[in-house]
């Protein structure tokens, strides 16, 4: 048997890194950084950022008004990264990021996107019927709470802010970022609650 | 460069809380082009929630263009209105550059 037919996008990539590093636009030490760069991100950084903002209204408030000097406080670099827009939820409103153009997403913050975020369902559906694609994925939310649904669309790159549950009073910020799943941080999910440990 | 919860943009035609239109222009008819306003928002009417700062246009970014700054809103849509199906009150919040926007002339109406 022989090897599979090498793909014609592999040579067309090759030509078209070789006619970037001749002409000194990108090499291939700067993809490698670039690379680099995104397999550290992952969301436990969303996490983190979501919890420092549940324990502290300063760092929430810096959060709000600019997402990327926030992440640079935490040690994230932001270098060559887009802005870094948060949503906030709050009783009553529920956001939820989509891009319906390609697949614009915070990497800074959150790492690769999924698979499904990148999908032609999700990029099409998330827009029109935000209220089946949340039931699909078992999210309930709270009677009455309104959908804003966040195109990404140019420069920002939009991160949710989802609200803190109850019953974690007291929790410690890693306690608290365990709870924030990058599906939250997208907003097709909710933290979850604990389960009330007393309950026999 | 000012943040989500906006700030000024030196020239910026609108600013938060304005109501405008989206130009129900369709570029992609003429030729090539790569443009970031989505379809479903052409001619619709939304309100400026905020000036997001001002931003290399990708039109010509895209074609390795001299590219001028513009500057970029977040405007939010009422969603029910565009697909004629969802939740009354539920919303869409795009960001949209300055030259896909007029002011909307349709007048709201004044408290008496």
């Amino acid at each position: 048997m022989s090897a599979p037919a090498r793909p014609e996008s592999l040579a067309k990539l090759e030509k078209l890194l070789a006619a970037l590093a001749a002409r000194g636009i990108v090499s291939a030490a700067d993809l490698d950084e670039a690379q680099a760069r995104t397999d550290r991100a992952s969301p436990e950084i969303g996490a983190r950022m979501v919890a420092r903002a549940w324990l502290d209204p300063d760092w929430r408030a810096l959060l709000l008004r600019d997402g990327a000097q926030a992440a640079e406080q935490m040690g994230v670099s932001m270098a060559g990264a887009p802005p870094l827009g948060v949503l906030e939820d709050k009783s009553g409103l529920h956001h939820l990021v989509v891009c319906t153009l390609c697949s614009c997403y915070p990497r800074a913050v959150l790492g690769y996107p999924p698979s499904w975020y990148k999908s032609f369902e999700y990029r099409s559906r998330a827009v029109r019927e935000p209220r089946a694609v949340l039931a699909e994925w078992g999210t309930v939310l709270p009677p009455g709470t309104k959908i804003r649904v966040v195109d990404s669309t140019a420069d920002y790159r939009w991160m949710v802010l989802p609200e803190r549950p109850a019953g974690t009073e007291g929790w410690s910020e890693d306690r608290l970022a365990a709870l924030v799943t990058r599906d939250a941080l997208v907003g097709v999910a909710l933290p979850q609650a604990p389960v009330a440990a007393a309950a026999e | 460069m000012s943040g989500p919860s906006g700030g000024a943009v030196a020239g910026a035609r609108f600013a938060a809380g304005d109501r405008v239109r989206v130009r129900d222009d369709w570029p992609e008819r003429r030729g090539p082009c790569h443009i970031r306003t989505p379809h479903y928002l052409r001619g619709r009417i939304g309100r400026v929630q905020a000036v997001l700062g001002a931003f290399p246009n990708p039109e010509d970014l895209a074609f390795a263009r001299p590219a001028p700054v513009r500057p970029l809103y977040h405007v939010l849509f009422d969603q029910p209105p565009i697909w004629r199906e969802g939740a009354e009150g539920d919303t869409v919040l795009v960001e949209i550059f300055e030259h896909w926007l007029d002011p909307d002339t349709e007048q709201e109406p004044k408290a008496a």
